[in-house]
């Protein structure tokens, strides 16, 4: 779009239009001596030291790659393909706003159909949208439906309080001004107890799985008794583990929500990341965001375009439920990218060698004198470990070491203090895991 | 106008809708007219069966290739059924919209109310005065 800047003439005309003689007028209500305010910048820089202050500043961020990491809890350490950077950053796709316009952005609309696809497998669901900002939006997003299949005349939503808790509170943020009632999660409730808490008010019901404690945890009853309720079964999931557990589709999820950070998208400093979402068909109508489908042109030849959008954000905009219209254009396609790279069978791998590492590291920890690991439930790439001291105390020897231990679960939960939650992925070598078991074996000597 | 049906033993609304009232029951749908201005429709939103509904109350949605409109309940009443057939073919409305197209049926509240509706001659002339 080229950029037309308007003439004198015509400022001119629309400065007398108004009333007024200058453009100065218009700043009249600010004080003058604020208007100009001088400024104290530093002297000009050439390109060459501006990259060199850069870099300086730059520096001073501690990388990931320069530590064995073993904290999860939510953002994920995994091998990037070198080859999703470079496709990523191509030209045709690096924009700042996702084009919809069919007749200029095929390649676009066809990486967001692959990804929606991609996510329909991976998560056992019928559709998926274009994406959402983060997890913790997508599972916000999740009640909204629920209230809305509910006819907002449901007004409880249980989550459990093994799902992330920086997404507990993001969903109260968000429906701060519903008048709803968030529960279950205020304790120590397991699935059992959720199941209890079901009644003909209840909206949905929200698990994680694996949870938040890395753990999987028995659903055999849950979907059966949240649908005898008439109520909705959320599933907050992480899509590495979906390669290597059943999927939450044959588990009775009617929602499938989640962080698609760990597929390809760099940790970050926490962002920007990737909020997948996932239904059946018959929720379709009331989710948010786009959903782009195949087609074809009067031609007869392949073509993509939207195919849904929630008709309450262009008319009856009275009726919308959500405002949500942007989806994570390039998080979406990294992932796209990412998962199209790795495949049903690497995906799997990637989930074996996270499961089996974790295992391991697991086991070594567990034999350590004053730890203890959970080992109660089935885990997939994190655990818990009560520690004989405080987790920040430990935290400060590892890092020494060049370690990022695990995350202070004491910081969210109460009753789990001097409990740590250790993440181990496909990145973290034998050497690293043991140098890890060492670091916790002299933390306490 | 002149091809569009306006069945005699119905009962109109302003805005649009149908009733046909056989005893303490009533089915509603959209008039041809109506079918005819919205184009192609692709969706229909149902109430709850067992629903109860005031006289004028938006009781669903029904969304075309050209807009969505809530519908509105001529009477008041109950919900007993809604037609779920139109869930996977909503062309049904454009193509019969007083046979197989109809929405919902209920048992009414008061059957007096309907008395405040047109009649098909009123509402040639209400269709034909927009």
């Amino acid at each position: 779009m080229s950029y037309t800047p308007h003439t004198d003439l015509e400022r001119q005309q629309m400065l007398s239009a108004i009333g007024v003689t200058t453009i100065e007028d218009l700043f009249e209500a600010v004080p003058s001596s604020h208007r100009f305010p001088k400024l104290d910048l530093p002297k000009p820089m050439s390109e060459m030291e501006v990259a060199a202050e850069l870099s300086a500043l730059a520096d001073a961020n501690e990388h990931a790659g320069d530590f064995a990491l073993f904290r999860g809890a939510g953002a994920y350490h995994h091998f990037i393909p070198s080859a999703i950077g470079h496709l990523v950053l191509r030209g045709e796709f690096l924009t700042a706003y996702t084009p919809y316009q069919p007749e200029v952005s095929q390649g676009t609309l066809q990486a967001i159909y692959e990804y929606q696809s991609m996510m329909c497998t991976l998560t056992g669901m019928d559709a998926a949208n274009a994406s959402h900002y983060d997890g913790a939006t997508s599972l916000a997003e999740a009640v909204t439906v629920s209230l809305e299949v509910g006819r907002q005349k449901r007004k409880k939503i249980i989550l459990s309080p093994a799902i992330n808790p920086q997404y507990r509170a993001v969903v109260r943020t968000y429906h701060q001004g519903s008048n709803i009632k968030i529960m279950g999660d205020s304790g120590r409730a397991d699935i059992a107890d959720l199941i209890e808490m079901l009644d003909e008010n209840t909206a949905m019901v929200a698990v994680s799985y694996p949870n938040f404690f890395g753990q999987i945890d028995d659903f055999a009853q849950l979907a059966e008794k949240v649908h005898q309720a008439g109520a909705l079964l959320v599933m907050v999931v992480n899509p590495t583990a979906l390669g290597l557990l059943k999927s939450p589709g044959e588990l009775g999820a009617d929602i499938v929500v989640g962080e698609g950070q760990p597929l390809g998208i760099p940790l970050g400093f926490g962002g920007p990341y990737l909020g997948f979402f996932a239904v059946r068909n018959e929720y379709v109508r009331k989710i948010a965001g786009r959903i782009i489908g195949e087609t074809v042109d009067k031609e007869g030849r392949r073509a993509y375009v939207m195919t849904l959008r929630p008709r309450e954000q262009d008319i009856r905009r009275e009726k919308a439920t959500s405002n949500i219209c942007t989806n994570q254009g390039l998080m979406s396609l990294t992932a796209c990218i990412y998962m199209a790279l790795m495949g049903k069978y690497g995906m799997r791998k990637v989930a074996e060698l996270c499961y089996h590492k974790a295992h391991y590291a697991a086991k070594q920890i567990d034999d350590l004198k004053g730890y203890v690991v959970d080992m109660g439930k089935p885990f997939f790439h994190e655990f818990v470990v009560k520690c004989p001291m405080s987790v920040a105390s430990i935290n400060d020897k590892l890092i020494e070491k060049g370690i990022v231990g695990g995350y202070d679960l004491g910081l969210d939960y109460p009753h789990l203090k001097d409990h740590m939650l250790i993440c181990v992925t496909e990145m973290n070598s034998k050497d690293e895991i043991d140098a890890l078991v060492e670091g916790l074996k002299e933390a306490v000597a | 106008m002149a091809e569009l049906k306006t069945p005699s033993e119905l009962k109109y609304t302003k805005n649009d809708e149908w009733l046909k009232i056989e005893g303490d029951t009533a089915t509603i749908g959209i008039s041809d007219f109506a079918q005819d201005a919205l184009n192609d429709i692709v969706y229909v939103e149902f109430p709850d069966v067992g629903a109860s509904l005031k006289q004028g109350a938006a009781f669903g949605v029904v969304e075309s290739v050209k807009a969505a409109s809530d519908i509105f309940m001529p009477v008041a009443g109950t919900v007993t059924e809604v037609n779920s057939s139109l869930e996977d073919s909503p062309e049904t409305i454009n193509t019969d919209p007083y046979g197989k197209g109809w929405l919902i049926k209920i048992k009414l509240d008061n059957a007096a109310e309907a008395d405040s509706l047109m009649d098909s001659a009123a509402y040639i002339e209400f269709c034909a005065s927009r």
